[in-house]
């Protein structure tokens, strides 16, 4: 199709204002969709692990009732997951893979319009649940059987927002793994793809293969409370700790889902501040593939002290401590990329460093939670508390700031306020450790975690982290604000943004047009 | 419409995703107060659906008009192939739950709990199992007539192996069609397709009378502990897929008696017949591991 016919298409059928967002089918409308979505979503459930953390500042119950304490520890994880992590990687995979392999678009626009517009309405029901009599859902975000089984009627209302959430996924995954496989541009071979798009392939594959578990994880769930089954029943012959083996088939491919495009974000920014290309691409590939296929045959690792055979709990102790070898292969490749580049640190590169720092410690607590003797001490204390955000916090989500600085000059055309940018970088990391590090305290001296009371010796350790909690909470509207500003004023952005950046959607003008790429670019 | 230099199709906005979104929201919305005794459920339930089947006329009519219009390429083509692979890979991945909640009780969960003898002394465990609380399993196929007390299964050799036979058929009709299609022998192609919904309605109809002799003279329901609750998950999901797989059959069979698909281009025919490759071969996995042993 001609370019000039593409022109003349452009002026009708393009419907303004709300209807713009509602029936878009273009990749960059649908990025932004979903990065205002988990951004959103980052504050709502930020303000649940604040009420949380305020709960938590003093012993004894003073601001809320032990059940609502337990409906905000879940719903924050849930909305945290699903709402904020998951959501925000779609939408920078909408953004940039269409640009990164020089496609017009993503494959099948008008299903990635669907995959985002279901979530609003998940999201609807899942918060709504909160104000139905009984209360929200309370059983923590796992919804473990028997809790689940007897829960009120929000736990319908979960089920069901995570059966919409998991078309979503799957659909958008789909979306993402054929736009990858069908849709590069002619010389654009699989093993010249940025590594931000080689994640995403590998993480599209895990959404696909376990969000469909979880549909079966909660549809039983769902037949257990209303239609008589005993799945979870053991005075029928079924048995709760097989909701929990099916829900962590699903569950650690899925913390891979939250962790694998954070790497690729950080595999772009990396090499651009130290002006030297990717160390070992061609192993960082391999080590994502073998992340993936590991993160299938670990899963039992969330549940040693439930009572399983010995071999079962050596074979999942070691196949843990095997995913230590390709996640250190990325380390290494991090700081071979830094080592002797001519580094410069703006505020992704911040980040960037940030990552590999903060969740190098998430992975060696990780290490430790996978020793299986000892594993029965930390079992469901504060030190899995502390290893989980180290990942999730210090590693997807400061992943995902650093990646919005990066291509924000990109998105918007304007730099965003480097010193506010560093400002809340700095604030970040700090006010993240004051949180975050007492807790790997707490946990080993045995403070259990989701109870809203605790013995009085682990008084200092929790004010230090509420306090560390409310300073990380409110810097992130700093964020909010330097992206506001970002995106309506500032220094004009130059095509290439930064200096010598590599990958395809640095060749095109900064903010990127509508239309990319609809001459597919020639890739040497 | 927008379009790229290589002409691969970009469609304009739509409506359909988000009417879909609405009836899906609404569908659910009205199965959860349906659930919880909430008197405007059923409606809701019946609003939901419609609009879901409204959003696919709408949505499918679309596609389909684009592309006998001949606006889609072979390279978008691949891109419809491709995602329907990945979607019946989800669909695999559904049905592996199921499978391993039936593994996992039968090889693990129920002779744990027949070892322990704390919990329900006297419990022997074996399957079928209604578990230590539910009716005690006789022998297959017979007449039981006290449901509380006794339960019996449905045999491999009855209805199961003629309806094993019928989609084994089927999947060979449907090959069947798909070459006629190839070689444009369209009267050919009619009477296979056709011949294929036959008996994909032949199926699903000797399953409904199991269910019936299931329920009605067998003691075996969805409550009948967890053999009862992976017998009719399983093969109640599967039955269900049959069905919608009938349904894209049946719409791909009107839209052959209306001229549409070419021999070299004919997407929704081939993600029909794969679909229906699929629902068949799980149902060969449930015949083994759920009628046979």
């Amino acid at each position: 199709m001609a370019t000039a016919e593409v022109a003349s298409h452009e002026g009708h059928h393009h419907p303004t204002g709300i209807m713009r967002w509602l029936t878009t089918t273009n990749h960059k409308d649908i990025g932004t969709l979903y990065l205002c979505f988990s951004l959103t979503m980052f504050l709502i459930g930020g303000f649940m692990a604040l009420v949380v953390r305020a709960e938590l500042f003093q012993p004894g119950l003073q601001i809320v009732d032990p059940h609502f304490f337990n409906q905000m520890t879940t719903m924050h994880a849930l909305i945290m997951v699903f709402g904020a992590i998951m959501p925000g990687f779609v939408g920078f995979a909408n953004w940039m893979i269409p640009m990164m392999v020089g496609a017009p678009d993503m494959a099948l626009p008008r299903l990635n319009n669907w995959s985002f517009w279901i979530l609003p309405f998940a999201f609807t029901m899942l918060l709504s649940s909160l104000f139905v009599p009984g209360g929200g859902p309370a059983a923590g975000w796992t919804l473990y059987a028997p809790l689940t089984i007897q829960g009120g009627m929000s736990v319908d209302m979960t089920i069901f927002a995570i059966h919409m959430m998991g078309i979503s996924s799957i659909l958008g995954a789909i979306n993402i793994i054929v736009t990858i496989f069908n849709m590069r541009a002619p010389g654009m071979s699989l093993m010249k793809m940025p590594l931000f798009v080689w994640t995403w392939l590998i993480t599209a594959f895990l959404l696909i293969a376990v969000m469909p578990v979880l549909a079966g994880a909660v549809t039983m769930l769902l037949t257990d409370r209303h239609f008589g089954t005993a799945f979870f029943d053991p005075a029928g012959g079924g048995d709760p700790v097989m909701f929990q083996h099916i829900f962590w088939f699903f569950g650690h491919p899925e913390v891979y889902i939250m962790i694998l495009p954070a790497f690729g974000i950080i595999s772009e920014i990396i090499p651009t501040f130290s002006r030297k290309p990717l160390f070992g691409y061609t192993t960082m590939v391999l080590a994502t593939a073998c992340i993936a296929f590991l993160s299938f045959v670990v899963w039992a690792h969330h549940m040693f002290t439930v009572g399983m055979p010995l071999a079962g709990e050596l074979f999942f102790m070691y196949s843990t401590m095997l995913i230590a070898v390709p996640t250190g292969v990325k380390v290494f490749n991090w700081v071979s990329t830094m080592w002797r580049g001519a580094l410069t640190f703006e505020t992704p590169m911040l980040f960037a460093v940030a990552v590999v720092f903060l969740f190098t410690i998430g992975g060696f607590s990780g290490l430790m939670l996978a020793i299986t003797p000892a594993d029965f001490q930390y079992h469901d204390t504060y030190f899995v508390v502390a290893h989980f955000h180290y990942v999730l916090f210090s590693g997807a989500a400061m992943a995902m700031m650093g990646g919005a600085y990066y291509w924000l000059p990109k998105w918007t055309g304007h730099m965003y306020d480097e010193k506010l940018g560093k400002i809340h970088f700095w604030l970040t990391t700090i006010f993240f450790n004051v949180t975050f590090f007492p807790q790997h305290f707490l946990g080993l001296a045995g403070m259990p975690r989701r109870i809203p009371d605790y013995a009085l010796q682990f008084t200092e350790f929790n004010v230090i982290s509420s306090l560390g909690a409310f300073g990380l909470g409110l810097s992130q509207l700093l964020f909010v604000y330097i992206i506001v500003k970002c995106v309506r004023s500032g220094v004009r952005a130059t095509d290439e943004v930064w200096e010598r950046p590599r990958g395809l959607e640095w060749t095109v003008p900064s903010p990127a047009p509508y239309h990319t790429f609809e001459t597919p670019p020639k890739v040497i | 419409m927008s379009g790229s230099r290589d002409g691969y199709y970009l469609p304009n906005p739509s409506a359909w995703p988000i009417i879909g979104s609405i009836g899906l929201f609404t569908t659910l919305l009205g199965l959860m107060l349906f659930l919880n005794e909430g008197k405007t459920g059923p409606w809701l339930m019946g609003f939901g659906a419609a609009t879901i089947i409204f959003m696919m006329f709408g949505w499918f009519g679309r596609v389909i008009r684009e592309s006998e219009g001949g606006m889609y390429n072979d390279h978008v083509g691949l891109s419809f192939r491709m995602s329907m692979m990945w979607f019946i890979f989800s669909e695999v991945m559904f049905f592996a739950a199921f499978f391993s909640a039936l593994f996992y009780t039968r090889s693990l969960a129920v002779p744990w709990l027949a070892d322990t003898d704390l919990l329900w002394p006297g419990y022997e465990g074996g399957w079928p199992t209604a578990g230590p609380k539910g009716p005690l399993p006789i022998e297959a196929d017979t007449v039981v007539a006290d449901p509380s007390r006794q339960f019996s299964t449905i045999g491999a050799w009855g209805i199961p192996v003629v309806n094993t036979g019928l989609l084994l058929l089927s999947s060979v009709t449907v090959t069947i069609a798909h070459h006629a299609l190839k070689m444009n022998e369209r009267r050919k192609l009619i009477v296979w397709l056709g011949i294929t919904l036959v008996l994909g309605a032949m199926f699903l109809f000797l399953q409904g009378k199991e269910y019936a002799h299931a329920y009605q003279e067998l003691g075996l329901t969805l409550g009948t502990g967890v053999y009862g609750a992976t017998f009719f998950m399983l093969t109640g999901f599967h039955g269900l897929h049959v069905t919608v797989g009938a349904i894209i059959l049946l719409v791909v069979w009107l839209r052959c008696l209306r001229g549409h698909f070419k021999p070299e281009n004919h997407f929704a025919f081939e993600a029909g017949a794969w679909y229906w490759h699929f629902v068949d071969t799980v149902w060969v996995g449930l015949f083994i591991f759920v009628y046979v042993f």
